[in-house]
């Protein structure tokens, strides 16, 4: 086995028999089963609430009963009840819990209905329910009065027919948008996540290294852009891992929930283009180099473990600023500066994708975000490398990004006469 | 297989931390570095190591330039401990060991006998940090030597141990030594390397200031010792013709001569004063060299 093999297995290895990655594993499985069974779990909490509401019917009973005919058609939670008691007797009740609230129907002075509803809480989802039904209560009577026949209510009441259809250079069905945005949205949201956990994961290792000065050991029997790649693809394995894992209790916690299986269908997920999923697989890959290597980079620049998060704040700002941008854009894909963005390889895997999801941009774009991705991935490994090697054997107390320069300079072969801080002995 | 150092030079910006070093290290030797904090030591064996790269100058082994593929011949032991604090004894030594070449099998087989060796047999599953800071030295050597390195470095190998380990390590030093491992290490232990070098090279603010073996550099300092022990006040010798430096001891005084003939005056000067116990001309300790080649011009 080569050395690249052995540092990758062990990097692998080692972090796999982790406490903290057990731990993560063990949390993100559960909460996968709490979020596939969440249905479930809110009827459990919701199901048994009945709402008691006394009516003081101040119409002589021309609403009353079609309002309760028209409610219990939608509603079988909420319970009206005429009461004979007034007003005060009512407050009373409701302050002592024994009515969730009361309703006070009246007609106006054009003979339609009107009503005051009261309640202790803030429930406005409750006085909606009401408010909805008495609205159906009021059509009823007007359509009685101007003599129209149901079915030419229902005819006025019925919604205007609207579609919306894309002209855009790539037409994609309505299913088809649907999947997108729903793996647009997934995808962005594990980008996201894995570039927090991994690349912080990659930064800290390395950190740790250096800090305990086993690098002084290992880089002089491994060259360093061994070392870093052998790191890299390491916790990228142990990343995918992570991620097989989820995708497995995803589909074990579904089988067991058919109510959200047939909601999760409804996407559609058979009618997504492959090349869709084919692109969501690259982003996914590129932008997990790309801030691997920084991170990568950026922990051998700092001394000591405690300075790591100082040092990968401009990353993870990169990584929020690329999400927020993203989000914004699933709203509004064609703003200029989204697709400007979506051209800036630290943005390209979360923005370029939405943009090609969304709005089916041709190829040719997407293809050039790809080629600017692999050569900053390349720039960033060649100088990472280089940094690498200069700033693993750098000690100093300050954590600036000025170390890069030092860093840079220390492995060349005639450096400049300009005096460097953080000189190593 | 010798190690030539030749015009090594490393410069940091305007900064030379190693100045035209020219060496010769003969192999199956132990070759002491000394120098004061920040006389290039570390510098020089990071360059050794191809950790650093020259900035003139030329290091070869056996040769050759010290390189990726040289590096399972080379054992290092880093001033500062470099081990995986969190990592269990075993699984480090042998992963380290394996870098270098090594097949998994044989390092156990090597890890075991070095442990038993120090005497830590039971450290073996223990996690690093858990381990003392003399256990920890211990662990370190033994990931520096495991692999049987033809060249091996030490710096400062002996800090941090009390005087059994010491000696331990001493003695494996030098079975390494007897068994054909060119050895080059630093320390501030004049001791030490006294008592394991057979050439040495001072060095003093990155330029080498006396190097050579041993024996010579004390021939041609030329100055001597000599150490009196008498029941009288031996405060007269101050003022007395060779006499360099004079120090009082609890039982007489320690005098540095210029050379051996000056001697003689100075015991026929004591005859008839008083009791005398004890009167030896000696050869000056390495520690008086180095401090008069580097203490004296310290700033």
């Amino acid at each position: 086995m080569n050395k690249f093999w052995m540092m990758l297995v062990h990097t692998y290895g080692t972090k796999l028999k982790s406490k903290s990655f057990i731990v993560t594993t063990i949390i993100l499985v559960a909460a996968i089963f709490l979020m596939a069974n969440i249905n479930k779990i809110i009827s459990y909490f919701d199901g048994h609430e009945v709402k008691h509401i006394a009516v003081l019917d101040e119409s002589n009973g021309v609403i009353f009963a079609p309002l309760k005919t028209s409610l219990a058609a939608v509603d079988k939670d909420i319970k009206l009840e005429k009461s004979g008691d007034d007003e005060t007797a009512l407050k009373k009740q409701v302050s002592e819990g024994k009515l969730d609230g009361y309703l006070v129907l009246s007609l106006d002075e054009r003979q339609l209905p009107k009503a005051v509803y009261r309640s202790e809480s803030s429930d406005s989802n409750t006085a909606d329910r009401l408010k909805n039904a008495l609205q159906t209560v009021k059509g009823q009577m007007v359509a009685g009065k101007l003599q129209l026949t149901s079915d030419k209510l229902a005819l006025l009441n019925s919604p205007v027919s609207f579609e919306k259809v894309p002209l855009d250079r790539k037409a994609q069905s309505k299913e088809q948008q649907g999947a997108a945005s729903a793996l647009v949205y997934v995808l962005l949201i594990a980008i996201y996540m894995s570039v927090l956990m991994y690349a912080n994961m990659i930064a800290t290792e390395v950190a740790v290294e250096k800090s305990s000065r086993v690098m002084e050991i290992l880089i002089s029997s491994v060259s360093p852009i061994k070392q870093m790649f052998a790191k890299i693809l390491g916790v990228g394995l142990l990343g995918l891992t992570q991620i097989i894992i989820a995708i497995a209790a995803g589909v074990l916690a579904l089988q067991t929930n058919s109510e959200v299986l047939s909601f999760i269908k409804h996407f559609h997920i058979s009618s997504m283009a492959a090349s869709t999923i084919g692109y969501a697989i690259v982003f996914f890959l590129l932008g997990y180099f790309l801030y691997a290597t920084l991170a990568a980079l950026l922990g051998s620049l700092v001394s000591r473990v405690e300075d790591i998060q100082q040092m990968v704040l401009p990353m993870t700002f990169l990584v929020v600023i690329g999400f927020m941008v993203s989000m914004y854009g699933m709203n509004q894909p064609d703003a200029a500066f989204v697709t400007v963005a979506s051209y800036i390889p630290f943005f390209t895997p979360m923005i370029m994708f939405m943009r090609y999801g969304l709005l089916g941009i041709p190829t040719w774009e997407v293809l050039v975000g790809i080629a600017i991705m692999i050569v900053s991935i390349i720039i960033l490994a060649v100088m990472g490398a280089r940094i690498y090697r200069g700033g693993v054997l750098m000690y100093g107390t300050s954590s600036s990004l000025k170390n890069i320069k030092t860093a840079f300079l220390l492995t060349k072969k005639e450096p400049t006469s300009e005096r460097k801080k953080n000189i190593p002995f | 297989m010798s190690l030539k150092l030749e015009n090594v030079t490393k410069r940091f910006g305007s900064l030379t931390a190693v100045n035209q070093l020219s060496l010769e290290i003969p192999s199956n030797e132990i070759f002491g570095f000394l120098g004061a904090n920040g006389a290039g030591k570390t510098t020089t064996f990071r360059m050794i190591l191809g950790l650093l790269d020259l900035s003139n100058g030329s290091i070869l082994w056996d040769g050759r330039p010290i390189n990726y593929e040289t590096s399972p011949y080379i054992g290092y032991l880093p001033e500062e401990r470099g081990l995986y604090p969190k990592l269990k004894v075993k699984d480090q030594v042998v992963y380290l060991a394996r870098l270098r070449g090594m097949d998994k099998q044989n390092a156990e087989k090597e890890l075991k006998k070095w442990l038993d060796r120090f005497q830590v047999p039971q450290y073996e599953m223990k996690k690093v940090e858990e381990l003392s800071k003399g256990n920890q030295q211990k662990i370190q050597f033994i990931t520096a030597v495991l692999h049987k390195p033809k060249l091996l470095i030490l710096d400062e190998p002996f800090s941090g141990l009390d005087p059994v380990n010491v000696e331990l390590l001493k003695e494996a030093v030098l079975d390494l030594k007897n068994s054909g491992t060119t050895i080059v290490f630093s320390s501030h232990r004049m001791e030490h390397v006294e008592e394991l070098c057979e050439h040495v090279c001072i060095m003093q603010k990155g330029s080498p200031v006396l190097s050579g073996s041993l024996r010579e550099i004390k021939r041609s300092f030329g100055k001597k010792n000599i150490s009196i022990a008498a029941d009288f006040s031996l405060d007269y010798l101050k003022e007395f013709p060779g006499v360099l430096k004079w120090k009082k001891t609890s039982e007489g005084a320690l005098l540095q001569v210029e050379t051996e003939e000056a001697g003689q005056p100075i015991l026929e000067s004591l005859i008839g004063k008083g009791f005398v116990r004890k009167f030896s001309i000696d050869e000056p300790s390495l520690n008086d060299i180095f401090i008069e080649k580097v203490g004296l011009s310290y700033e």
